[in-house]
Parts: structure tokens; sequence; C-alpha cells
């Protein structure tokens, strides 16, 4: 097999290695597409708020627009106590939204497509999220693991479920994500493969699936970004409103 | 579903045969643990700054902005609601204007009016005075030419009969005589003429 879709996901070292005692910190095309992505962040929305106009121009639009998406989907999901991990979410919205989109372009990295970064992503909400609910309820957080209304015979198993589906949280939020961009990276890679070695007379049907795909994707990597986002306000909105 | 299932099977398909796969890559390259301190140290890194620039500079600033619009376009709210109380008031301003001066308008007119009845009235008693004056003037008249009329006539029926007489007789009649027929006529037949 001429390309491998797997080998698009590889990690390699751009420059020299970099190590700080054993760890190996080298600087590789993930890295270099996280920066790039925070720096495409970073450059949009300080040129959407360097200028206050009355009638904002299409940047200052854009950056507004996401201010307000995002803080509506915060007011709405987890209510106005969660207004102090704004900026976080905002950030985390965007850095995954950005990854996934940068990695729509072709000879991309994919950050998101690995599920270590993921992993982290969400195993740092999860941690947060519970020690939040820590700080704010005390013991009395536990009772998230308690649901009123169910019958005491039933109560040892919604305990254990809710136990489980609770601690559960990081891998599905990570594995969500990172499977949802490697899944669709692979796919597009493979019909790319069956274009070429299909060639001229038969390559019209996996090329037009292709292009299909392409818009799939971008849709996927935006809906990926907000389902990271919307989740990460519903457990914030477990651990601030302890109402279960 | 369709693409779950693909995904799938391509999935396992490079999973189960190793073989397919270079030798360096190894199956997923996700797996693979080579790069993973290297990427949690650079995604702190990176989403660690990120979080900090947007937090710290940019939010802030957008936050601001937005909040600045809304209460410009508050301001802008009210003070198109004050222009516009204001601009009610001068049009009631001006519609009492304009009814004051036509109650004026009226009043002047009818004033005119009366003023000119009046006049008219006056001098069409005046007018009236007048010519009830000349009537009267004109019946004294009338009044005196009447009653001098049966003499001045007593005297032409006198004359003309005396006229009459001598050229009839040939002779000369006393005048005497003939007014007195005369008047005895006229007494008899003037009953009949001055009834007035």
């Amino acid at each position: 097999m001429a390309a491998n879709p797997m080998t698009q996901f590889e990690v390699y070292r751009i420059g020299p290695e970099i190590k700080i005692g054993t760890f190996d910190i080298s600087f590789t095309n993930a890295s270099l597409f996280m920066v790039v992505s925070s720096l495409a962040i970073l450059i949009i929305f300080n040129l959407g708020s360097k200028k206050n106009l009355i009638i904002p121009n299409k940047i200052q639009l854009l950056a507004e627009l996401s201010y307000t998406f995002v803080s509506k989907m915060i007011s709405d999901t987890a209510g106005s106590k969660a207004k102090p991990y704004f900026s976080f979410i905002f950030s985390l919205f965007m850095f995954v939204l950005f990854c996934n989109m940068l990695g729509m372009i072709p000879y991309t990295f994919t950050v998101t497509s690995h599920i270590i970064v993921t992993f982290v992503l969400a195993s740092f909400i999860f941690i947060g999220v519970t020690i939040i609910g820590f700080i704010k309820h005390g013991f009395g957080y536990l009772k998230l693991f308690v649901p009123s209304g169910v019958p005491i015979v039933l109560l040892p198993l919604i305990v254990v479920i809710e136990i489980i589906s609770y601690l559960s949280r990081p891998i599905s939020l990570s594995v969500r994500l990172f499977a949802n961009m490697m899944a669709g990276h692979t796919m597009m890679k493979v019909f790319g493969g069956f274009v070429i070695s299909l060639g001229i007379v038969g390559g019209w049907l996996p090329l037009s699936f292709s292009v299909a795909l392409t818009g799939l994707e971008i849709l996927v990597a935006f809906l990926q970004a907000y389902v990271f986002a919307i989740l990460t306000c519903i457990y914030l909105n477990d651990a601030l409103n302890l109402h279960h | 579903m369709k693409k779950k299932v693909l995904f799938q099977s391509i999935f396992f398909y490079f999973f189960f045969i190793k073989e397919v796969f270079t030798a360096e890559s190894g199956g997923m390259p996700q797996l693979n643990p080579e790069f993973w301190i290297s990427q949690i140290f650079w995604l702190t890194l990176t989403f660690g700054i990120l979080y900090l620039a947007l937090s710290k500079l940019i939010l802030p600033k957008i936050s601001s902005n937005l909040e600045l619009r809304k209460s410009k376009i508050q301001e802008n709210i009210e003070a198109a609601e004050k222009q516009r109380k204001s601009s009610e008031q001068k049009i009631k301003e001006y519609e009492e204007i304009v009814f004051k001066s036509k109650l004026e308008a009226k009043n002047i007119l009818k004033d005119f009016k009366e003023k000119t009845l009046k006049n008219i009235n006056s001098k069409k008693q005046a007018l009236d005075k007048q010519i009830d004056e000349e009537i009267k003037k004109a019946e004294g008249e009338i009044n005196l030419l009447k009653k001098s009329a049966p003499e001045k006539i007593n005297r032409i029926a006198i004359e003309t009969s005396s006229e009459l007489l001598k050229k009839l007789i040939g002779a000369e009649v006393n005048n005497s005589s003939i007014s007195a027929i005369v008047e005895d006529l006229s007494k008899r037949n003037g009953e009949k003429y001055h009834d007035n």
C-alpha cells in the first residue's frame, strides 16, 4: 500500500531533541500545530478586540459573535454561577475548534486526533470539576452519586452505576473527540487513496465522496469542539449547582 | 452508522495485520508513547499561554467593547425617546397655537360680522328714515296738490265754460254765476272723487 492512512497521524521531531531529565520534550509536528492554533486564535481575537467600532467590522464581528456564542452556551447549560470559568471554556472551545479546523487543511497535522492530547484536556477538566465540586459543597458533593427519588432497594446499584459513569467521564470525553477526528481523517485518506488507485476511469466516484466527506468533516470538526465544550459546561453545572 | 462501520473495519484491518505498517510506526501512531510526554508538555504550554492571554488580555476587551456598545445603544435609544417626547410636546404646543389662532380668527370674524351688520342696520335705518321723510314730504305735497286741485279744476272749468258759452252764445256771461253752478256741480260730484 502506497499511502497508509495512519501515517498522517505520525508524530515526528522537528529540530533538535530536547530532554529534561529522562523526559523527551522535543518540538514535534504536533507541538507546531498546537502553537499555530494558539497563535491563530490569539491573532484573530486580538484583531477582533483592537478597535471598538459601534458597527463592527468583519473580524470584530467574528470575535464578538464567538464571545456571545460561548457565553450563551455557558449561561444556558451551567447558569450564571459558571461565569468565572468563562475564559477557560472559551479557550478550550477555541483551541479544540482551531485544532480540528486546521487539521482539515491538506498536509497538516490534527492535534486532537491524538488520544493523549484529548485525554490530558479531559482529565484536567475532570479533576478541575471534581475539585470545584468538593470546594463548593464539601462532602455533600458525594450526593451527586445518590439520585433522589430512587427506591432504596435499587440504591446500591444506582450508586455504583453513577460512580462508574462519573469516573468514565474523562475517558468518554477524550475518546469521543479523538475517535471522531481519527475516523474522519482516516476515511478521507482511504477515499483519497481510492481516487489514486482507481485512476482517471473510476476515480470520480471516490473523489465525489471525498468532496462530500470534506464538508461532513468540517461539520464534525465544529460539532466535536462544541460537544467537548458543552459537556464541560454540563460537568461544571453538576459541580456548581448540585441538585441531582 | 455507515461511517462507524467503515471506520471500525479499517481500524481493525490495520490493527490486526501488522505487516501493513512500516516498522517504525507500529500500529496506531496515537498509541505510541514515544512523544506522549512531549505532547503533554507542549499542550500544557500552548494551552496555558492561550488561556492566560485570552483571559487576561483579549476577553476583557471584547467584553468591555460589548458593554460599551450596549450602553451606547441604550443611551441612543434614551436620547431618541427624549427627542420623541419633546417633539410630541412641540406638536401639542403647535396644535394649541393653531387652535387658539383659529378661535381668534373666528372671534375676529364674528366681531367684524356683527360690526358690519350693525353698520348696515344703522345705515338701513337712516335710509329708511330718510325714505320715510321723503315719502311723507311727497305725500304732503300730494295732499296739498289734491286739496288745491278741485279749486284749480273749478277755475279751469269756469274759464272753459265761459269761453265755450262765449263762443256758443256770443255774449259775455257773468263769471260769478258760472262759478256758482260749477261749484254746485263739483260739490255734488266731488263726494265721488274725494273720498280718500
